[in-house]
């Protein structure tokens, strides 16, 4: 996979991570499409309607499922498409391509350190998603400093220093109440006198909606760029699985304010859904960086479209129409 | 980003203002209209037809009102349907004949599990019991010191537990006899956050349950939550036996569909809101308001209440008075913006009014707090005269003020056009629509 210093190996033990990691949406989307075209010949109004109703229940949203079924139905009036059976392979290409589409490598970073700034709403998974950043950074061989700019919510500080303790990490940071772009700029030096390789900054949970909080990510962001005018060189949306159709809404306003260049989908494990990051890719173009399928400090895995789909699609279970 | 649907179904009915019935074909565009604002707010699709089929049986045929054109009509079914459906009345807490009452808060991890809690304390001891909190979270990094701060904060106690203390069915029993002793009648157990799937951590929380006997298991929700609610909250629901349901982070601009999807696969009520990160952010659930936000037609009820409280009466009818007879200075316009600094943050206030007609525009209005500290700064520069007519501020006079009150001559030309175009809005909604609405407060935003 590509970092932001160049292409790294990838474990091959991480398929079967992901295929693990994604049985839930397998057993939520996949087979329940294959049960819907399970002994079906003809594409009919009521076998439309089943697809449409499984992948909503997706949270792929209304407007992408209604391109989805759009695109069978054009394919049956032209007669290209006439067999149920086909109809698997057509959704399956559809949502490669989808996110195929908005997969942009991160731009490399000539000159470390690499500024990872981690940002979303309230309980998403930020703090978590950065203790399994910094393991995967140093199995990638490279030195890592947490920078602990959550200074809001109660023992957030904590829940790092803890992280950083696991994953054997240093862990930059103030009192609570500091200002976080103060925690920042010395968090960002420190990492460049030290030359260090990454610094990531864990950043207080934020609802898109609060113009305040969402000005100080800015404030955060100029101030990286005072240090290291290239900085933050990614900035990490993280997202809940579970989320429904607000994820679009969160993509996009904070991609707005703090220009997110990658995004980080947790909890992937718990929950059939997800469905909403085909939704973020299709109308935002935002890349999905990695997922999260578990609570140790292992289970974050790069995210690949092709690999993605495939064991969506192909995992154990769904042979049966395969 | 979101089409309002009253917006949608006005189109839908565009041209069949005057027909006297909404017959079968006009009512199914409008359906489809719903169905999609529904599925848009994260509304199961299960929950969603069994929605419109209800909505359908009762729509149609049915005598437009003579007061209501078809689309108002239709929401109106739509909203009494939503509003049936999310339970017809405010549900209260319980409590134990034998205190102290055990209430058990679980939930998916994220959340909003420990802020709940807090925030349910506080709630708790404002309404004249005393609450004692104790974390059982002993997986997460850091979850335990996280509600020991919160509670540091409150000024509530917290069991810590202790020294070598670390199971979680240890800590319970040890916080319930220590309510017991110091007289607290309700304890708040906070609960490790966990997937549903779970089957370890499942196991605990039943444990949990039958040691405890805890009078309400309340299931705390995201109000983001997508499709996925009913899973997790039947998944709860069928191992536990919630009680009742906390949806927090509805400051935020989730539609909250989610709340109609755990409603009705569990049949319980949501029993509170989470609407801010402070502490006293835990509103009472309101079926009715929730409805009105599904729908994205904006939680006007709510507004109203917290205009009245922050507003006083006397002086709102003086400036309604003064607004209908033109007679609004800058001086009141700088009063109003006082008050309704009173209200909270504006954001807030302005994402729960309906995004309709003029309110619309309002949307995207960024509200910077420091602007009205400029803004009531400027007014304040200027002389009696000035604020009691605009029109003779001419030239010399703006450079005079802009430099009475540290801002530039530009700021001022800006206030006076925000002024004048106040002037012009407040005139609309003194009459219009929301004169109906909002008739006894008579409320004039800037």
């Amino acid at each position: 996979m590509q970092t932001l210093f160049g292409s790294v190996e990838q474990e091959p033990s991480l398929l079967e991570r992901l295929k693990r990691g994604v049985q839930k949406t397998r057993s939520g989307l996949v087979s329940k499409l294959e049960d819907a075209l399970a002994g079906r010949k003809e594409i009919d109004a009521d076998l439309l309607d089943e697809l449409e109703a499984t992948l909503i229940g997706a949270d792929i949203g209304v407007a992408t499922v209604n391109e989805i079924l759009e695109r069978i139905r054009q394919r049956v009036d032209r007669k290209l498409t006439g067999d149920a059976a086909e109809i698997r392979g057509l959704i399956r290409e559809h949502l490669l391509e989808i996110l195929q589409a908005s997969d942009l490598p991160p731009a490399l970073v000539d000159e470390p350190p690499a500024v990872v700034m981690v940002i979303g709403v309230n309980g998403s998974g930020k703090t978590t998603t950065i203790g399994k950043l910094a393991r995967r950074y140093h199995n990638e061989g490279r030195s890592v400093l947490l920078c602990a700019a959550d200074t809001f919510r109660a023992a957030a500080i904590e829940q790092l220093e803890i992280w950083g303790e696991r994953t054997k990490t240093e862990v930059i940071s103030q009192s609570p109440g500091s200002d976080p772009s103060a925690v920042l700029f010395n968090a960002v030096q420190a990492a460049r006198a030290r030359k260090m390789d990454y610094v990531i900054i864990d950043t207080a949970g934020r609802l898109q909606t609060k113009t305040n909080l969402m000005a100080e990510l800015e404030k955060m962001r100029r101030t990286a760029a005072k240090v290291i005018p290239s900085a933050p060189h990614e900035v990490l949306l993280v997202l809940d699985a579970v989320t429904g159709q607000n994820g679009l809404e969160q993509a996009r306003r904070f991609t707005e304010t703090a220009g997110v260049t990658g995004i980080v989908l947790t909890k992937l494990d718990g929950t059939a859904k997800g469905g909403v990051v085909v939704a973020i890719a299709r109308e935002l173009n935002l890349p999905i960086r990695y997922v999260g399928v578990g609570e140790q400090a292992d289970d974050l895995i790069p995210f690949d479209p092709e690999k993605f789909i495939a064991s969506l699609f192909e995992g154990p279970g769904s042979e049966k129409s395969a | 980003m979101f089409d309002n649907l009253s917006d949608k179904l006005q189109r839908v009915f565009k041209n069949l203002r005057g027909e006297g019935r909404l017959s079968a074909e006009n009512m199914e565009t409008a359906l489809r209209e719903i169905r999609v604002a529904l599925l848009e707010a994260d509304v199961n699709f299960r929950v969603v037809k069994q929605l419109i089929e209800a909505i359908k049986v009762k729509a149609m045929g049915e005598e437009v009102l003579a007061a209501l054109s078809p689309s108002q009509q239709v929401i109106k079914i739509v909203k009494e349907e939503l509003t049936k459906m999310l339970g017809s009345h405010e549900s209260k807490l319980r409590f134990s004949n034998d205190p102290p009452t055990v209430m058990l808060i679980v939930g998916l991890q994220g959340s909003g599990k420990t802020t709940s809690t807090g925030k349910l304390a506080r709630w708790l001891s404002k309404n004249g019991h005393s609450p004692l909190m104790v974390s059982v979270d002993v997986y997460r990094p850091a979850a335990r010191d996280q509600l020991r701060i919160v509670a540091r904060d409150l000024k509530l106690p917290v069991y810590e537990g202790a020294p070598g203390e670390t199971q979680p069915i240890d800590l319970a029993r040890s916080a319930r006899r220590e309510a017991a002793q110091s007289g607290r009648d309700v304890v708040l157990v906070d609960t490790a956050g966990r997937l549903h799937i779970d089957a370890a951590l499942m196991t605990e929380l039943g444990q949990l349950k039958e040691l405890l006997s805890p009078v309400e298991i309340l299931f705390v929700a995201d109000a983001m939550t997508g499709q996925d609610a009913v899973k997790s909250a039947e998944e709860f629901h069928k191992q536990l036996g919630i009680t009742g349901v906390i949806l927090t982070k509805m400051d935020g601009d989730a539609r909250g569909g989610a709340a109609l999807s755990i409603r009705s696969v569990t049949g319980q009520p949501l029993k509170f809101v989470g609407v801010g990160e402070k502490s006293d952010a835990l509103e009472p659930f309101y079926p009715e308001r929730v409805a009105s936000r599904i729908l994205g037609m904006g939680d006007i009820l709510s507004f109203i209440e917290k205009a009245e409280e922050a507003i006083d009466r006397k002086q709102a009818a003086e400036m309604q008075r003064k607004l209908i007879e033109n007679e609004f200075t800058l001086e009141d316009f700088r009063d109003q913006l006082k008050q309704l600094r009173k209200l909270g943050p504006l954001e807030s206030m302005l994402s729960m009014m309906p995004q309709v007609g003029i309110m619309k525009d309002l949307k995207n209005v960024k509200v910077d707090e420091k602007e009205i500290t400029r803004v009531v700064a400027i007014i304040d520069s200027m002389t009696p005269r000035e604020r009691d007519n605009h029109m003779i501020i001419n030239g010399a006079r703006r450079r005079r003020i802009a430099k009475g009150s540290g801002t530039s001559v530009q700021d001022v030309n800006q206030l006076l056009k925000q002024y004048t175009q106040a002037r012009k809005m407040m005139k609309t909604f003194s009459g219009g629509f929301m004169g109906k609405k909002l008739g006894k407060l008579k409320l004039p935003l800037f």
